[in-house]
């Protein structure tokens, strides 16, 4: 596959220069001329309908350009769901309006009343605060569990809260599996709410000319396309060939960023308006109130087993919170990402699960960091050790016992996994993790007076979310294949524009290396450029674990299609038929001869075509591909984890945590094991810190890094990755499967089965997430009242 | 509104300056952010940070003086405080993050007397007193209530004296997002009796009665097992009960005099 040793290489990533050196451009960054800036006004209350907003006073505010409200706007579209669900009795998911600024009635904390725009940012802040709104309080939906029962209804158009009814799985061969089971093990959980923040906040700076008629909105976002399409199509009206979106860098997503959200939204149909760019960055406080939240699942999952610890079935029922308005992509992520990886790496044969989506007082909640997935591995992994405890098996063996172990596999609900090998994980992350050690290391934690305790977590994750027609089947709005254009130029520098936005992946260098070593090239010699609709022919973005099996194969097409093209051109050169041409090592070849030409060669003489077949091939080398998987890809891995926890005061303290996961082929190691790093970090922060907190109200009290405590170095112990040379995936021709949210996702059971292991002596049966020492202490103390 | 900024060379300076809305400014980790976060609005603030002399540390026999201005960097970085209270200099170590404590003050954190902040545990649990540009204020008398001292309107704080003890120890049990005292605890063996100090679980800073008897008795860990708490009045929010807290008053009273022992 042309240069040697690029593949598998731990390249420094080429992006870092600029993010090192304070040389990144982020969207806060950009000033453009004539540059104004906006300040959102936002609800106080989480529930009230809206008597009026008093513009007057703030519009005659020093600075004050124009003053936006929902009236304004009224005319505009709701802001999209991106994908369309079924309930089980066939009547499709309630889809109330999202209105870009609120019109009668504010349904969450921080939900955008009005877009203040004035000459300085301080004059906006300055006016922003003599906007007077008028609110008639009404009650608050905020609690996942009871929302179904409130009483209040956060829309009129969806009944007892409920958003739909989703169902997968055979529920009568689940029953059936019941029916007959030796053991069953029942559990609830509450899979925490959590607030993304990426280091950058939200941002976007739009701005209208009229000499062209055209807009430009730059935003840190994951998925420039998406977003213009939707904007325009969905919500504006406007011409989508008018509109320029730009992500430059971009500082984290972690999902929080895919969505169209109603700021990007009302500045762009504001900029008009005002005749001036908006630049509005957002606050952190206002990050915490109105980003895209995660999770906020309350389930009750059963599993059956038979005598041998055989897995019968799983049935669950979910209550799925997804806030107040249904976000880009809120119906799918409790769902289609969540249903479907129950079985998770076990040939569990029958699976039932029902999730109620409900509507509440509280911000919108979509995909973060593993989307569902977390959700569904929390669930089987937590069940899984939670049985094991149970029948007194060893909680490694009654996995083994259960694993998939012939491939291709189809689960009970619905996916296909292609390849795979969970043993070898498990059985490796065992021997790094040093189990064979543990009981010693109990026996000394014993003596200074802690409980130590080991939790497993085998998790599965299915990645490059596809095919298109499959998901359009299942109410998918829009495609899930990537595009590229490789631009060969005369001197054989290549530059790649690709549909998949990189905000901390380091996708500028794991493609180069895939297209230089597939080319034959110096790696210095690839630029890849993204982010831009103006540059990047089109994009589906970058999510779900998605870039380089998707996006990364999508490049390989067009580099292949200029490699087709190279072969003609090096025959016509050398005087040989195309099916003579080999390509290798960066030369096209005569078979069996030494009469070849360089890449660079081809290159020059595609665009400078003297000795060029004209009458059959046009000049230039540029080629385009989209590319749509034809299946998910399956990462799968073993995470080990061991904690101290402290009797007296509930302290956990995580000592050692192992990962060894299966990515198939792996391009970049040293990428890779950065994203497993930061990814078991924050399933480290869902297990013990974090947790997004309303009162009963429907106000937000962890708004801040008060209150809302993220993870710091030292809560993390050294995390222990290794990456198995693993099982390549079968149908994307590098063999790869997706990285970026395993950690997220594996790690919170690994985690929560080891405090509960340690806390089995004291008749702890569970710990809620996040397992801080205060809840940690409350279950030690309910315990013991028993 | 318009806020005077103004940056006196002495302290007499200074107090001329405090009248109607000014507010002094020391290290700023707490007034900035309230001023950021358009909780505080002063008319003016009066900036200590030009005045020589005020962030002294001295210490003798009898105690270490520490001046209003000396940052908690500088506390916990002093050998001279390390050999004399090395609880003292331990507990500053511990405040906030390596940028809060390059700027913070002592005299600024004493002034505020935040309910979870470490100081006033240090100041009620050696039993210093409160050296201001009018008066010395014994611990005792110093703190009144969340965020109200004895300080009058136009009093300036110019250096805290703490008695050196026979031993001390600072026991933090962190709340997980702020990293403020959810609970702090101070206890101390005075020529003049034990004094234990608790910071974080209250509205203010308080001294425990129960542990300083336990712990007159006999100054050893296994005093402060089973020494009840009175939990009623103790905070109670998102981070722990109040009989969480109550609960680990002891516990951390317990660590902290095994580590005056140890």
């Amino acid at each position: 596959m042309g240069a040697p040793g690029l593949i598998g290489r731990s390249i420094e990533r080429k992006e870092d220069y600029r993010f090192l050196t304070g040389r990144g451009q982020y969207t806060d960054d950009i000033v453009l001329p004539n540059q104004s800036y906006g300040v959102f006004v936002r609800s106080q209350h989480a529930h009230a309908r809206l008597r009026g907003v008093d513009t007057a006073k703030a519009a005659r505010a020093p600075g004050v350009l124009g003053i936006i409200t929902g009236k304004d706007m009224a005319a505009v579209g709701s802001l999209p769901c991106g994908w369309l669900i079924h309930s089980l009795d066939g009547t499709p998911m309630k889809e109330p309006k999202h209105p870009v600024l609120a019109e009668d009635k504010v349904r969450y904390v921080g939900e955008a009343i009005a877009l203040v725009v004035a000459d300085t940012l301080l004059q906006a802040r300055a006016a922003a605060a003599l906007v007077e709104v008028d609110y008639d309080p009404l009650p608050a939906v905020a609690r996942t569990a009871t929302a179904a029962q409130a009483g209040t209804a956060v829309h009129d158009q969806a009944p007892n809260n409920v958003c739909f009814t989703w169902g997968c799985g055979d529920k009568s061969a689940a029953d059936a599996a019941f029916a007959r089971a030796a053991h069953v093990t029942t559990m609830e959980y509450v899979n925490n709410r959590l607030i993304p923040n990426a280091i950058e906040p939200r941002a976007a700076n739009a701005g209208y000319s009229r000499a062209d008629d055209s807009y430009t909105l730059y935003v840190a976002n994951q998925n420039p396309h998406v977003e213009r399409l939707l904007m325009t199509a969905f919500v504006l009206g406007l011409p989508e060939h008018k509109v320029r979106v730009v992500a430059p860098d971009v500082g984290g997503g972690f999902g929080s960023k895919i969505f169209l959200y109603a700021e990007e939204t009302a500045l762009v149909w504001a900029s008009k308006r005002i005749g001036r760019p908006i630049k509005w960055t957002a606050e952190r406080s206002e990050s915490f109130l109105s980003d895209a939240h995660g999770r906020d699942h309350v389930t009750r999952a059963e599993l059956a087993l038979d005598k041998d610890g055989k897995f019968l079935g799983l049935r669950v029922h979910t209550t799925a919170n997804v806030g107040a308005y249904l976000s880009t992509f809120g119906s799918c992520v409790p769902t289609i990402l969540y249903g479907t990886l129950l079985s998770g790496q076990y040939a569990t044969p029958a699976i039932y699960c029902e999730v109620q989506a409900v509507f509440t007082n509280t911000a919108p909640v979509d995909a973060y960091r593993g989307a569902g997935r977390p959700e569904a591995t929390y669930l089987v992994e937590r069940i899984v050790e939670m049985a094991a405890r149970e029948l007194k098996i060893d909680p490694a063996e009654l996995r083994r016992r259960n694993f998939v172990r012939t491939f291709p596999f189809a689960s009970p609900v619905g996916l296909t996994y292609d390849t795979g090998d969970y043993e070898a994980t498990l059985a490796r992350a065992q021997k790094i993790a040093d189990v064979d050690g543990f009981a010693a290391r109990r026996a000394a934690s014993a003596g200074k007076g802690l409980l130590r305790g080991i939790g497993y977590s085998c998790y599965i994750e299915a990645c490059g979310l596809a095919p298109s027609n499959i998901a359009g089947a299942l109410g998918a709005r829009a495609g899930l294949y990537e595009a590229a254009e490789v631009r060969v130029h005369p001197t054989g520098k290549v530059t790649v524009f690709t549909g998949s936005h990189s905000h901390g992946q380091g996708h500028e260098t794991t493609f180069s290396q895939v297209v230089a070593a597939r080319l034959g090239i110096p790696f210095e010699d690839v630029d890849i450029q993204h982010g831009d609709t103006a540059k990047v022919l089109f994009g589906m973005g970058t999510y779900g674990s998605r870039s380089l099996a998707v996006g990364g194969t999508a490049i390989v097409k067009a580099v292949d299609k200029i490699i087709a093209k190279g072969r003609k051109i090096a025959a016509h050169l050398l005087e040989a038929s195309d099916a003579d041409i080999e390509f290798s090592g960066g030369e096209f070849r005569v078979v069996g001869t030494d009469r070849k030409k360089a890449f660079a060669e081809i290159a020059l003489t595609a665009y400078v075509p003297h000795n060029y077949p004209l009458d059959k091939l046009e000049p230039g080398l540029n080629e385009n591909a989209f590319y749509d998987p034809t299946n998910f890809t399956y990462p799968a891995g073993s995470y080990i984890c061991e904690v101290e926890v402290d009797p007296a005061t509930g302290q956990v303290r995580v000592d050692r945590f192992t990962a060894c996961d299966d990515f198939g082929n792996v391009v970049n190691p040293m990428i890779v094991e950065g994203q497993v790093q930061g990814g078991v970090a924050q399933g480290l922060g869902q297990a013990l810190l974090e947790a997004c907190r309303y009162d009963e109200e429907g106000q937000l009290l962890s708004g801040s890094y008060m209150d809302y405590a993220m993870p710091r170095a030292d809560d993390l112990p050294s995390v222990k990755v290794e990456t198995l040379a693993g099982t390549p995936c079968t149908h994307n021709p590098l063999g790869v499967k997706g990285c970026g949210e395993a950690g997220a996702i594996g790690s919170p059971p690994a985690v929560m089965n080891a405090i509960t292991d340690a806390l089995t002596s004291l008749g702890v049966r569970d710990v809620p997430m996040p397992a801080s020492p205060y809840a940690v202490w409350t279950a030690i103390q309910a315990a013991a009242k028993h | 509104m318009e806020t005077q900024y103004h940056r006196p060379a002495s302290v007499a300076e200074a107090a001329k300056l405090l009248a109607g809305e000014a507010r002094l400014l020391a290290g700023g980790q707490s007034l900035v952010a309230a001023i950021k976060l358009g909780l505080a609005s002063p008319s003016s603030l009066v900036d200590l940070r030009g005045i020589a002399g005020l962030d002294g540390i001295r210490v003798d026999a009898q105690r270490v003086s520490v001046g209003a201005m000396a940052t908690h960097a500088s506390v916990a970085a002093s050998k001279e405080v390390a050999r004399a209270i090395p609880a003292l200099a331990q507990l500053a170590a511990g405040i906030g993050d390596r940028q809060v404590r390059a700027c913070g003050t002592i005299g600024g954190s004493l002034a505020n007397n935040d309910p979870a902040a470490c100081y006033p545990a240090a100041v009620l649990g050696l039993g210093a007193s409160v050296q201001t540009d009018q008066r010395q204020i014994a611990a005792d008398d110093f703190f009144l209530g969340m965020f109200e001292t004895a300080l009058r309107p136009s009093e300036i704080i110019t250096a805290v004296h703490f008695p050196i003890p026979e031993r001390a120890a600072y026991e933090k049990f962190h709340q997980p997002a702020s990293r403020f005292s959810l609970v702090g605890v101070m206890v101390a063996k005075t020529g003049g009796g034990v004094r234990v100090a608790v910071t974080g679980a209250g509205s203010c800073v308080f001294r425990c009665k129960a542990l300083e008897v336990a712990l007159t008795r006999k100054f050893a860990p296994e005093s402060c097992d089973g020494v009840p708490v009175d939990a009623s009045g103790l905070n109670d929010d998102l981070h722990g009960s109040a009989a969480y807290r109550a609960h680990l008053i002891p516990v951390l009273a317990k660590r902290a005099v095994a580590r005056a022992l140890g």
